[in-house]
């Protein structure tokens, strides 16, 4: 990232407005609103699919139909009409491009905006960044460098077509098509993602990195990920979103897969700030994913998340531990401000023997927003040994917002322990004057109060990333303390 | 330095503060004492501009500017420290980030560039050594199962890293023990030069053998009723203060 002064945070904070929220006008292909077979058999055509998939798509798309959208989650909103999405919109220069001076010039300036122009970013050393804008791959770097080690990181539509024997064999394997009714509708019409996968014993040199961006107009976006670390291999994967403001809701959709065989470690972190809405919790971003990540012997997964945005969250990334050994990690902040509300946590399956998993969740709430933790331990039977801990924090800012913890523990096993300690706190008046007295002003006092209180989580971001996740930290609690 | 016109406050309503004057030049140091519930941590915020005192009459003169319509935070940048009586937890934050942002936030009102890091560990460095503070505590989170006396040392090692004109140390002897003591007001006594002043809130005249007052002013009711010499102090912790209450009721 380029050096970012405070002096430039504040010039972003005297904006109340989402800071994206701008709008690129590329030539775009969108199909008609509406699903139905027809649909999904030609998002499939047109993307070159072969029929094992248009198959798997169908299959998806029957299983859907049947299914009834979830309403557990201690969320409300107007349920989208899924009749009334487009379900692809793939910016029109469809070639791939060799240089960036190929790449349309709107959408060059569009990353310029959003801080990762592609020229800056390919001299930054370690980072290799596969840019999603709507659904279509258009820009790969370091490709090459990565190719070397026998590593492949490319759009997921790609991997279908060059790498298809790996896809078919992982696709679903982790979260099958009728897992519940988001994947399925994912599974069905998902436009593109990103493949990746890392051959046995292989250290990936680079942090793995994807933006994701909504950009059309009442585009619903399913984007699909399939990560594969083989034995004995590791990967760090980062996943950025940022999307422009929209009046009406907007549909996310996501499924992301990873798949840890024996004695290979995956770390996996996000920074999600879509659009929240406004201030009146207006418009925003639904955003209802399914990630999970299948841990053979001696593996480990870590899920690392930082959430701003959205105005609906339904989210939570899992570990399925079914080899013995194998390490699950969740470090989780959530932050809900105005009329935001989220719903998020994670599950840790318990199947083998020694398996160990920890969950550090930090929720943060402000103006008229609810944040709920909502996680499941899960201890088989056949899991010998397990461990769990857990530590459920939640912030307070005001007395509108609400902080909810729905903690499940099944435990089948009576060798496992399992602890978990929650707390929840309130920003006060005294910490805020103790601050004012030194020379920091409320809005700084607060920044540093919460990311004393996130610390924990922002530790495990690597080091790029923890410096933007701060930033928008800072940023999405503005004006939240009167 | 500053000056305190016949100062009236209140909090929800309550009046507190009935009518104070006090006037403190550079170099100089005030002793403030009397008994529970005269004012005193009152007068201390106040100055300090916590907002849910009001001023309903008179004035607070910084340098020859009336601050009322000024921000804690502004008077921070203006050199007015408090140390706190109960000084607060903030989880997380290191006492090293805190004070790195107290600085550089001070730095930037004044139109400063940040304090390049080598200048900020150097001075870390010679003040913990003069207030005899171990460095491993500097990485600790601010106030965080801090005992008594470290956290009255670590409100003096604030005031050392910002160098403040006006300092007013509020009950800063409560808690401490007599090493603990002497450390916090060595400390104090090595700070004090004639360009600021120190007002020590106190209930003990304990305190002022270490930190020794130009002057001595005695609060009741929310009222200065008497002002003296360091011997004062004296004469207080020999005949109490109900000695003061009959003198100002009778």
């Amino acid at each position: 990232m380029s050096k970012y002064t405070e002096d430039d945070l504040r010039e972003e904070l005297k904006t109340k407005e989402y800071e994206y929220g701008f709008y690129t006008d590329i030539e775009s292909e969108t199909f008609p609103v509406g699903l139905n077979e027809e649909i999904v058999i030609a998002i499939s055509k047109k993307k070159e699919e072969p029929e094992w998939m248009t198959e798997w798509r169908l299959e998806a798309f029957k299983v859907w139909k049947e299914m009834e959208e979830p309403d557990w989650a201690n969320v409300h909103y107007q349920k989208p009409d899924f009749q009334a999405i487009s379900y692809y919109s793939a910016p029109n220069s469809k070639p791939k491009y060799d240089s960036i001076d190929e790449v349309d010039p709107e959408l060059l300036a569009t990353f310029e905006k959003l801080g990762i122009s592609l020229d800056e970013q390919k001299k930054l050393a370690g980072v290799a960044m596969d840019v999603v804008v709507d659904s279509v791959s258009v820009a790969t770097t370091f490709k090459k460098t990565l190719g070397e080690k026998g590593i492949i990181f490319m759009s997921i539509s790609e991997a279908i077509k060059e790498h298809p024997e790996l896809v078919r064999k992982h696709l679903g394997t982790v979260v099958p098509q009728k897992d519940n009714f988001y994947a399925a509708l994912n599974s069905a019409v998902f436009s593109d993602g990103s493949f990746c996968y890392i051959p046995k014993g292989v250290r990936c040199p680079m942090e793995l990195s994807t933006y994701f961006r909504i950009n059309q107009a009442g585009t619903g976006q399913f984007e699909r990920t399939l990560v594969v670390a083989d034995e004995g291999s590791y990967v760090s994967y980062l996943e950025g979103c940022t999307a422009p403001s929209r009046d009406e809701n907007q549909l996310h959709a996501a499924v992301v897969e990873l798949i840890a065989l024996d004695d290979a470690e995956i770390k996996y972190s996000t920074v999600q700030n879509w659009y929240p809405g406004n201030a009146e919790g207006k418009g925003g971003v639904f955003n209802f994913v399914t990630k999970r990540g299948l841990c053979e012997k001696n593996a480990k997964i870590s899920w690392t998340q930082v959430e701003t945005g959205s105005a609906v969250t339904w989210k939570y990334p899992s570990c399925v531990l079914k080899g013995d050994n194998s390490v699950g990690e969740f470090y989780s902040i959530a932050v809900t401000n105005n009329y935001q509300q989220a719903d998020t946590g994670t599950k840790m399956i318990h199947l083998g023997k020694n398996t160990k998993s920890t969950i550090i969740s930090k929720g943060i709430s402000a103006g008229k927003s609810q944040n709920s933790y909502r996680g499941l331990v899960q201890i088989n039977s056949r899991a010998e040994n397990a461990r769990n801990f857990s530590q459920c924090d939640s912030l307070l800012m005001g007395n509108e917002c609400g902080a909810h913890t729905f903690p499940y523990i099944e435990a089948k096993n009576k060798s496992a322990m399992i602890e978990h300690e929650a707390t929840t706190s309130k920003i006060g008046e005294d910490q805020i004057f103790y601050c004012n007295q030194r020379g920091i002003d409320t809005e700084k006092a607060i920044a540093l109060i919460v990311n004393g209180f996130s610390k924990e989580v922002l530790n495990k971001l690597p080091m790029e990333f923890a410096v933007e996740a701060q930033k928008l930290l800072e940023i999405s609690l503005e004006g939240s303390v009167g | 330095m500053l000056k305190i016109n016949n100062l009236h406050a209140s909090v929800e309503d309550k009046s507190i503060l009935k009518g104070i004057n006090l006037e403190v030049k550079p170099g100089e140091v005030h002793a403030i004492m009397g008994p529970n519930g005269s004012g005193k941590s009152t007068l201390a915020s106040v100055i300090a501009g916590k907002e849910e005192y009001e001023v309903t009459e008179g004035n607070i003169l910084l340098d020859e500017e009336d601050i009322e319509e000024l921000s804690a935070e502004e008077r921070a940048h203006k050199g007015v420290f408090l140390s706190f009586q109960y000084p607060v937890e903030i989880p997380g934050v290191s006492v090293t980030n805190f004070m790195r942002t107290a600085i550089n936030e001070t730095r930037k009102a004044k139109g400063l560039e940040d304090m390049p890091a080598k200048d900020m560990l150097k001075m870390i460095r010679d003040k913990s050594e003069l207030l005899e503070i171990d460095r491993k505590f500097l990485s600790r989170s601010l106030n965080e199962g801090f005992s008594g006396g470290e956290k009255k040392r670590n409100e003096i090692f604030q005031m050392a890293m910002l160098e403040p004109k006006l300092a007013i140390l509020d009950e800063t002897d409560s808690g401490l023990d007599i090493d603990a003591l002497r450390i916090v007001a060595n400390g104090v006594n090595k700070l004090k030069s004639k360009d600021n002043a120190v007002i020590v809130i106190t209930h003990y005249q304990r305190l002022l053998d270490y930190i020794v007052p130009d002057f001595v002013h005695v609060l009741y009711n929310g009222k200065i009723v008497k002002s003296g010499g360091k011997e004062l102090a004296h004469e207080l912790e020999a005949k109490g203060y109900d000695w003061i209450k009959e003198e100002v009721n009778a």
